[in-house]
């Protein structure tokens, strides 16, 4: 599959999640946040990073890119997209997913190897974890507390739109220790931690990211 | 030239690290008196012509689309003659 990764002016993980991508098996395409052509992509990863260098909010500014426009129309009719990090604030910002990440509560910048638990498996992006499978990616986030009203996590647990929760400790005050959600279709995913920078031995904490990367073509030869 | 001020702030369940350490560095430098503190934003926006209510409208929609995340933060649209900068010039503060 031609998966998309689209770089934002502050992106700074678009190169790593352009390789992910590859190393998952598939083939990834370059997109640019002025541009609103999609070039024929199948999926789209809104990666990581400062994008307009988190002025006014995380990735409110982001969200009004030609771009995304393209990507929101896209969403709507079903197509992959996932958000790590900065992606998921988008992806926030933008009204594909409910709720919104705020500074973290310890107010500092975390970066570490997190465990997590992957809840949901029937996304696109996860469906090559097994249900309630634990692993270990990098976290890097100044602003990554996943806040939202009662009503609504009360709905994201209901509904089984939970993707991933921190184990051990929560590392940004995120509420139910949710580091990651999903639409009700499941097509839109968004992460805090970041799967990119998992998915080769030599660097980082092994290759638990890889998942979200092969989920892809798992789906597409089933 | 007219003026238009928008006020955001955090809502109050949502958690404001930013205000929790200005207010936790206030009794450090002496102050007593403040019981808490929330950080927000105030942007001053500048109009051609008069403020009519069609302009107030279309702030207001500036403001929600925007300015705030209605999901984490409320906001005021209110007219104000005078900036901080030149109510600050005109107290002699700069």
């Amino acid at each position: 599959m031609k998966v998309g990764v689209v770089t934002f002016p502050g992106s700074l993980d678009d190169v790593d999640a352009r390789r992910a991508v590859s190393i998952g098996g598939n083939e990834a395409v370059a997109l640019w946040h002025g541009d609103e052509d999609l070039k024929g992509v199948d999926a789209v990863v809104l990666p990581g990073g400062f994008s307009y260098g988190d002025y006014l909010r995380c990735g409110a500014i982001s969200r009004f890119a030609p771009v995304m426009t393209s990507v929101v129309e896209a969403a709507g009719a079903g197509m992959p997209v996932l958000g790590i990090c900065n992606g998921f604030q988008i992806l926030c910002e933008s009204h594909l997913l409910p709720g919104a990440l705020i500074r973290n509560d310890h107010r500092k910048f975390v970066c570490r190897d997190q465990r997590l638990r992957i809840e949901r498996v029937d996304t696109p992006w996860t469906s090559a974890y097994a249900a309630g499978a634990e692993v270990t990616i990098v976290l890097k986030n100044g602003e990554g507390g996943f806040v939202a009203d009662e009503p609504t996590l009360d709905r994201l647990e209901g509904e089984g739109l939970v993707v991933a929760r921190y184990l051990d400790d929560n590392p940004n005050g995120s509420l139910r220790d949710i580091a990651g959600i999903s639409n009700e279709r499941g097509n839109v995913v968004g992460l805090m931690p970041h799967p990119e920078h998992a998915v080769e031995d030599l660097t980082g904490p092994g290759t638990d990211g890889l998942g979200f990367f092969t989920s892809l073509v798992e789906r597409a030869f089933a | 030239m007219a003026r238009v001020v928008v006020d955001v702030m955090p809502k109050p369940e949502i958690l404001d690290p930013q205000g929790k350490a200005v207010l936790g560095a206030l009794p450090r430098l002496g102050f007593d008196l403040v019981t808490d503190v929330r950080q927000g934003k105030r942007f001053e926006l500048q109009v051609d012509g008069e403020i009519t209510d069609a302009v107030l409208a279309e702030i207001d929609k500036v403001a929600e689309t925007l300015l705030s995340n209605p999901v984490i933060e409320d906001y005021e649209v209110h007219v104000e003659d005078h900036s901080v900068s030149e109510v600050a010039h005109e107290a002699g503060r700069a």
